[in-house]
């Protein structure tokens, strides 16, 4: 069947999903082994998830109140001012926490992966690993991906939790909606689901992150000039893969957990 | 089996291809057991590609290589793994892991194989370290050695698991005459003492002087010689002797 692959780009797309698929089900089946060295794995977590709470703090604060402000703004003008909670609520859970803290982790984390394997690859230590019987999948890319998957629902939460407080003392105390209303009205349109939604989502964008970001690293080629290129690639895959992934997977987690009605 | 007699590693037909250009073109190759033997040829000629495929690091597109008998060339990475615990190799930059210490580079491969005794690991560290003369420079980060120092603490890396074969990639290259002469007495030691059988990718004539009980020459992809060190300086080859004498025929 020569169609589809007379296209470079069609090509390059095809070599790449296979080379990440098999990454994944290296990195999978070795998870699914035990092979699986919590000595780095706590490392890594010190390194992704400690390392990255400024910047998931940052983003939820300033994204909740500015958030939490727009809503305000075009609801003040329909007299529903007390609906901003609910509304920031649902939208941090379900799509702007999980989205965003993809996103920054993505730019943070997966260029450090790719950057740190990528040198190891063209400085042959890589190949060292290999020498001395050690298997990179295991040493490099399974700590990585399981401190991503513990790391990334935590800083999700995170997330969420400093963007909801942004929007509480925005609306509260600058915009002078009723704390009460709005605390009710967050409290009764925000369900569990909504929760579970998040973390979920958390977790499939942690995945993604950790094999594109090692992928990247593993295929660098070419010094230094690969090893900026490959970072490059890191982030804006993940990112690009996050967007898109995060859509399908709004659509098949409403079906599971349907956006809900208020609880009176 | 005597550890002086047969074969380690046996190589026939081994053909390698990169970008189309044919890089090995059925290369024969015995590498007796217990010996030292030398692989000589022109820069970007395949001598390091070669070293790679002995020890899995490349799959061959044709060709059998065989490791105590044992075909390697089909092997997947994990099928390796009791392979590469008897092959060491000295990679020609090092290839220290630059995010550890000199002692934690040293101390991997023990970790690795499941010693967990700290006094163990730290005699043990010692002892590589006294034997390539780095002695007290444990606590050094690789990126704040010289290049010989890197490559002498990659050699303690590779010693320190005790295998039965080393490749060494270009073991003196860039080094000054001491620090060479260093390896070359160390490469030679373990194959008297320790009886480690050692493949050397060189093209310094006088460590191949010091240390070759064998040695071949790769050229245009295939083995061209293959003997003793009296033979390749006895012989009349044109090629051999313009290598030897380090003759090019560029016009000036």
């Amino acid at each position: 069947m020569k169609f589809p692959y007379s296209f470079p780009l069609t090509r390059a797309f095809s070599l790449y999903m296979g080379q990440a698929s098999l990454l994944a089900w290296e990195a999978f089946t070795s998870i699914l082994a035990g092979r699986i060295r919590w000595r780095l794995v706590l490392r890594q977590i010190v390194e992704i998830g400690f390392g990255s709470q400024a910047v998931v703090i940052v983003t939820g604060i300033f994204t909740g109140a500015v958030f939490t402000a727009q809503i305000f703004f075009q609801f003040n003008a329909l007299n529903m001012s007390t609906a901003v909670g609910p509304v920031v609520s649902v939208a941090l859970f379900r799509e702007l926490g999980p989205v965003l803290t993809g996103l920054m982790v993505a730019g943070r984390v997966g260029a450090a992966m790719s950057a740190e394997i990528g040198t190891m690859k063209v400085t042959e230590q890589i190949d060292a690993l290999r020498a001395l019987a050690v298997n990179p999948i295991d040493y490099l890319v399974v700590p990585r991906a399981v401190a991503m998957m513990i790391s990334m629902p935590l800083l999700v939460g995170e997330c969420i939790f400093f963007a909801l407080s942004a929007s509480y003392f925005v609306a509260t105390r600058i915009l002078n909606v009723n704390s009460v209303f709005f605390l009710h009205h967050m409290e009764s349109y925000t369900h569990g689901k909504d929760m579970v939604m998040a973390l979920t989502k958390g977790f499939v964008f942690a995945v993604i992150v950790a094999i594109v970001g090692c992928q990247q690293g593993l295929s660098t080629r070419n010094g230094a000039v690969g090893v900026g290129r490959s970072t490059t690639d890191a982030v804006v895959i993940s990112s690009l893969t996050i967007l898109m992934v995060n859509f399908f997977l709004t659509m098949a987690l409403n079906i599971v957990f349907p956006a809900g009605q208020a609880r009176y | 089996m005597n550890p002086t007699e047969g074969n380690l590693i046996e190589v026939r037909g081994l053909r390698q291809t990169f970008g189309g250009q044919e890089i090995l073109r059925g290369v024969d190759l015995d590498i007796p057991r217990g010996k030292t033997l030398v692989l000589l040829g022109q820069s970007g000629g395949g001598k390091s590609v070669f070293l790679r495929h002995l020890i899995g690091l490349l799959k061959p597109i044709a060709g059998s290589i065989r490791v105590e008998g044992e075909e390697i060339a089909g092997l997947d990475e994990r099928e390796l793994e009791p392979v590469r615990r008897k092959i060491g190799m000295l990679f020609q930059d090092g290839a220290l892991f630059d995010s550890m210490t000199v002692f934690e580079n040293i101390s991997f491969p023990l970790r690795e194989r499941g010693l967990r005794d700290e006094t163990e690991i730290r005699r043990k560290v010692r002892e590589a370290l006294e034997l390539v003369a780095l002695s007290g420079q444990e606590s050094k980060m690789p990126a704040n050695l010289s290049g010989g120092m890197r490559k002498r603490a990659a050699l303690a890396r590779v010693i320190i698991s005790e295998p039965s074969c080393i490749l060494y990639d270009e073991p003196t290259a860039g080094l000054d005459p001491i620090v060479s002469d260093t390896i070359n007495r160390l490469i030679r030691r373990l194959q008297s003492h320790l009886h480690v059988t050692s493949i050397v990718v060189t093209h310094d004539m006088i460590s191949t002087n010091h240390i070759a009980d064998r040695v071949a020459l790769l050229r245009s992809g295939r083995i061209h010689f293959e003997g003793t060190l009296g033979e390749l300086h006895g012989s009349p080859d044109p090629v051999i002797r313009d290598f030897i004498d380090g003759r090019s025929h560029e016009i000036d």
